[in-house]
């Protein structure tokens, strides 16, 4: 039975922050299929193209058949736990820090074994559902699951080390006035946020659910202008050292490509609002964070940026647009990069156009506002690093893994 | 199989000799370098053979990296004509033996020097875990960083299970190994160990406590591999290889590992010897952890799979008992010196046969057999291996 988390306590702050460590990080290349798989919560396993068995650990050689077409596909998630073990004196920094740590040998109903971390319901013999996740180190992990639910399953110690769950975290939410924002504020504080600060731009400009949002409780509005560094700058000053869990929510969409706007204005506003924003709290938020990521069950966790999918393939007549969610997104992968050596997750959410007032021409399919804000927070709680929202999202990336040349193509 | 065992050829013309074992340290500044040319300076000391004689080379260390074999020839001042590296852990006494043994039985070498040495410096230990295997590297370490003692837990925890072996029963050849140990100068652990202590340990990785463990140290273990004639004419006691196997990756079909190899070839081993279990006088185990020597009491065949448990109750394990077993007090006592704990086995056999073991030495020996297993590259022990070693007067 799982232990419910109990509320994080007031922090003594003559007390020294605990630095974050990382579980082993070297991997083999191939090894990064399972990475691959991990980043989107897909369960995926070596299969022999040739003679159709699954292999584990990852192989460039089929031991069955010698083929080295091993493509990873997704696999069955389920198996047997058939021996496990409390590992107390590790011989690494990370664990030696959260020892005890129970691993585990899974018989998978796919036929290979694999060592694994295990949730604390699952037991010696019984059935087990298998996932990948990524660690502290942002490495693929195999974890063991009960197959069945258990109650506060997702409070388990091991569990949450692999995930950046809202419960209990302190959160901020760039912008309040977007609807993505408020979406976000809402699924969030049902998800156990402790406090959610709501940056909102143009503090002086009334909006119609700031009331609302001044109501909730644990939501704090402060005043947040991403494209100005002093502004967020001095908002880091009081909160970044409580910031468990940063959801990026920066938005400003207008049509058009290169040549057929006018000027040049809308692509400094663009960049100045959405990459200088990134690099604005970056720089601000990021070192505070990284710092912050092993500081009890409300450390700082993770880092969310919701993207634009046309960020991944430029999509013409909203061309400029694209472009700079292109370079957010390149600057997250830096970013990730940076975060990574304090076990924080940078998480992508890529979405199709947003059911609101900039795409307002676009036929259906559109997204609501409350299922990127539902993919953010399941994203978290499953410790994602790419999450793609509607089926526009999820038709991009498909069509970008299939040919790259016929998207851009189509797109354009 | 018998078959196959009529098929290979016997070991004749070829004998061991100049057991070696240069005392181990806890923790060692020095190089595995060193510590091989120490070994390799014994071999010479005590056999009396001339250095330039030496035209065989085989080597094993985990700690020797950026050398390989060929390095330590002019770091040593050989011209070998017939060199070897053998990266196998524990089976790499066996499978040095057994190369160094044909290599002088085909006339490709006349006198090789056998050598397995590591060093032990403060970090070695965890970059050895680290570094170990890719299969390792990717699929095992990451899972708690509890390296060898966390996945042979994996091992031992289904063994109990499945055969109703139990925490005593390991603890009794832990125990009984001391007593053994505490007759052998060089061995690390130098106070004695009862079955409560044993049961009091710490645990490591459950079920495997704290004198389950082997203490990783720097030391070297070597012999002599040579022509019959060469050392008849030096006058060396020597011993003849009456038999050996060796074995990869044998039961790879088994979910959790319950045998290593030996049991798919021990039949092999005991035709090529022209003996059974009962006639052998000391038995060496490869010890890592003491279920894996109950293990090799059932695939060895001195009782069935699953018996390993009851043959531990009704044996007496030290130099005067009815099965004398690791009597220098194996690694889990004298310490795990990297891959010189593949050979500790087999120093110690060649000197109970030859009759030098000293105060250890079990009355009367004539055949010992030693055992190697090793190689833990993912969920299991790959390698396995074991040779009989007859003495002058069998």
């Amino acid at each position: 039975m799982t232990q419910p988390l109990s509320p994080p306590r007031k922090r003594n702050p003559l007390n020294r922050t605990q630095a974050p460590s990382q579980p082993p990080a070297a991997r083999s290349r191939t090894s990064h299929g399972f990475t691959a798989a991990a980043a989107e919560g897909r369960f995926a396993l070596q299969c022999c193209a040739h003679c159709g068995s699954f292999t584990y650990p990852a192989r460039e050689i089929c031991p069955e058949c010698l083929s080295t077409e091993l493509p990873f596909v997704e696999a069955p998630r389920g198996g047997l736990l058939v021996s496990e073990t409390t590992v107390r004196v590790p011989a690494d920094v990370y664990f030696r820090e959260r020892a005890p740590w129970r691993i585990g040998l899974v018989k998978l109903d796919c036929g290979p074994v694999m060592v694994s971390h295990l949730h604390g319901d699952c037991a010696e013999g019984e059935r087990v559902a298998m996932s990948l996740q990524l660690d502290k180190s942002g490495q693929a992990v195999a974890f063991a699951k009960p197959q069945q639910e258990t109650p506060h399953m997702q409070d388990d110690r091991q569990w949450r080390e692999m995930t950046a769950d809202p419960k209990f975290r302190r959160i901020l939410v760039t912008n309040g006035r977007s609807p993505v924002g408020l979406a976000a504020v809402e699924a969030l504080l049902k998800a156990g946020a402790r406090t959610i600060h709501v940056g909102v731009p143009e503090n002086w400009k009334p909006f119609p659910e700031e009331e609302r949002l001044r109501a909730l409780d644990g939501v704090k509005l402060v005043p947040l202008d991403l494209g100005d560094e002093r502004s967020v700058r001095d908002l880091a000053a009081d909160i970044a050292g409580k910031t468990d869990i940063l959801v990026n929510t920066a938005e400003f969409v207008r049509p058009g490509g290169l040549t057929d706007r006018q000027g040049t204005s809308f692509f400094q506003m663009e960049l100045a609002e959405t990459y200088m924003g990134l690099v604005h709290l970056a720089q601000s938020f990021g070192p505070a964070m990284r710092m912050r990521g092993a500081d009890g069950i409300d450390s700082a966790a993770a880092w969310v940026n919701v993207l634009s999918v046309y960020a991944l393939a430029n999509w013409q007549p909203f061309g400029a647009h694209a472009a700079s969610q292109a370079g957010c997104l390149a600057l997250s992968h830096c970013l990730r990069s940076e975060l990574r050596s304090g076990g924080v997750k940078v998480m992508n959410v890529f979405t199709g156009p947003i059911d609101g007032d900039w795409f307002q021409t676009l036929p259906p399919p559109k997204v609501a506002p409350r299922a990127v804000a539902d993919g953010i927070v399941s994203g978290l709680r499953q410790g994602l690093e790419e999450v793609f929202v509607g089926d526009v999202a999820q038709d991009v990336r498909r069509r970008l893994a299939a040919n790259p040349k016929a998207l851009e193509r189509e797109l354009g | 199989m018998s078959q196959a065992a009529r098929q290979r050829l016997s070991y004749d013309g070829v004998v061991v000799a100049a057991p070696v074992t240069v005392p181990y340290e806890r923790y060692s500044i020095e190089s595995a370098q060193w510590w091989i040319g120490r070994a390799l300076k014994g071999l010479v000391e005590s056999s009396g053979i001339d250095k330039r004689a030496i035209d065989g080379l085989v080597v094993s260390s985990f700690t020797l990296q950026p050398d390989s074999a060929v390095a330590l020839t002019q770091h040593f001042g050989l011209s070998p004509r017939w060199l070897d590296t053998i990266p196998l852990g524990g089976v790499s006494g066996i499978a040095g033996l057994r190369k160094a043994a044909r290599a002088v039985q085909a006339g490709d070498a006349d006198v090789v020097a056998c050598i397995a040495g590591d060093t032990n410096q403060v970090d070695t230990f965890r970059r050895t875990l680290e570094n170990f295997s890719r299969f390792a590297q990717d699929a095992a370490y990451p899972y708690g960083a509890g390296g060898a003692n966390a996945s042979f837990a994996l091992i031992a925890q289904h063994y109990m299970k499945r055969f109703g072996a139990t925490r005593e029963d390991f603890g009794r050849i832990a125990v009984s190994q001391r007593a053994n140990a505490l007759r052998n100068p060089h061995a690390l652990m130098k106070a004695p160990l009862t079955l409560e202590q044993y049961m009091k340990a710490r645990p490591i990785s459950d079920p495997i406590h704290l004198f389950d463990c082997v203490m990783p140290c720097a030391g070297a273990e070597a012999f002599l591999v040579m022509r019959e004639d060469i050392a008849a004419s030096l006058k060396l006691p020597v011993a003849r290889i009456a038999a050996t196997i060796e074995r990869h990756n044998a039961f790879p079909d088994d979910v959790v590992q319950i045998r290593g190899g030996w049991a798919r070839d021990i039949g092999e081993l005991y035709a090529m010897a022209g003996m059974g279990p009962d006639d052998l006088d000391v038995v060496l185990t490869y010890d890592d952890y003491p279920f894996v020597v109950m293990m090799q009491f059932e695939d060895l065949g001195f009782c069935e799979k699953g018996e390993g448990p009851r043959f531990v109750r009704e044996h007496d394990f030290t130099i005067g008992g009815d099965f004398p077993h690791n009597t220098s007090g194996g690694q889990l006592s004298v310490g795990q010196a990297g891959a010189g704990g593949g050979y500790l086995g087999l120093t110690e056999g060649l000197r109970q046969v030859l009759g030098q073991a000293g105060p250890t030495q079990v009355a009367g020996a004539r055949a010992a057999l030693a055992s190697g297993f090793g190689m833990i590259n993912y969920e299991r022990g790959l390698s396995s291996g074991a040779a009989i070693l007859t003495g002058p007067s069998s």
